[in-house]
């Protein structure tokens, strides 16, 4: 699974895109959320609040109980501000 | 119709150009450009860097493009926006709407950027004398593209 990390919480993780295998208990956004925040202190502490995140599955803006699969492509971001 | 990311500035004369030359079904020419503020509530911004997600940007700047011909009659619509690093006075974004009349080139450009602002993946780091900082996603930018909603 590919997941990429935009803005805050790129810089907060430290990278910006990494290939993981999650255990194969996760199955939906929320569950991603929970595995990943125990990979170290800079994921607890982008993911500390997520009501200030959004998330996408293959480029499409998805809800927490949105389903992931090994093949998807995963990213993470705070609210957009463009324009 | 098209939608582009560019670092580049935008020569907005010539996208305008580009969008009605040879089609005289066109009667009105619908036009949003945004711009860097030297100003952010009370501190002074020296400049800003924009990121965006490559291809979920694109797909959705053309999800939203698609939404506005589907609800108004548009004979050519554009979408440019800048990333990397710009400064107060740039060009953020272009955003226009061509028709035979006025109300359908003017309503759906600001529409485009209402949606634009609140569902296309970009992110703006502001500078200014406190340092860096990312930019929030504000209220009234949802309550603008709520007012769309059908």
């Amino acid at each position: 699974m590919k997941v990429l990390y935009f803005a805050w919480v790129r810089q907060r993780i430290g990278v910006g895109h990494e290939a993981v295998t999650p255990p194969p208990e996760v199955l939906t956004i929320s569950a991603l959320v929970d595995w990943l925040r125990t990979r170290g202190p800079g994921y607890a502490e982008a993911f500390a609040d997520t009501r200030a995140i959004r998330c996408a599955v293959n480029q499409e803006y998805v809800e927490p109980d949105h389903p992931v699969a090994s093949g998807d492509e995963v990213a993470f971001f705070p609210p957009v501000t463009g324009g | 119709m098209s939608v582009r990311v560019q670092e580049e500035d935008i020569d907005i004369g010539a996208e305008l150009a580009e969008m009605t030359v040879g089609n005289h079904a066109i009667g009105g020419l619908g036009v949003f450009v945004g711009l860097v503020r030297d100003i952010a509530g009370e501190a002074a911004v020296a400049g800003m860097t924009l990121e965006h997600y490559p291809g979920m940007t694109e797909r959705q700047l053309e999800a939203i493009e698609a939404e506005a011909c589907a609800r108004w009659p548009l004979q050519a619509s554009r979408i440019v926006h800048r990333v990397g690093r710009l400064e107060p006075g740039d060009n953020i974004v272009l955003v226009a709407c061509a028709s035979a009349h006025r109300q359908a080139a003017l309503d759906a450009t600001a529409f485009l950027i209402d949606w634009l602002k609140t569902k296309a993946p970009f992110w703006k780091l502001e500078e200014t004398r406190a340092g860096a900082h990312w930019v929030d996603a504000r209220e009234s930018d949802d309550a603008a593209a709520a007012r769309w909603s059908r």
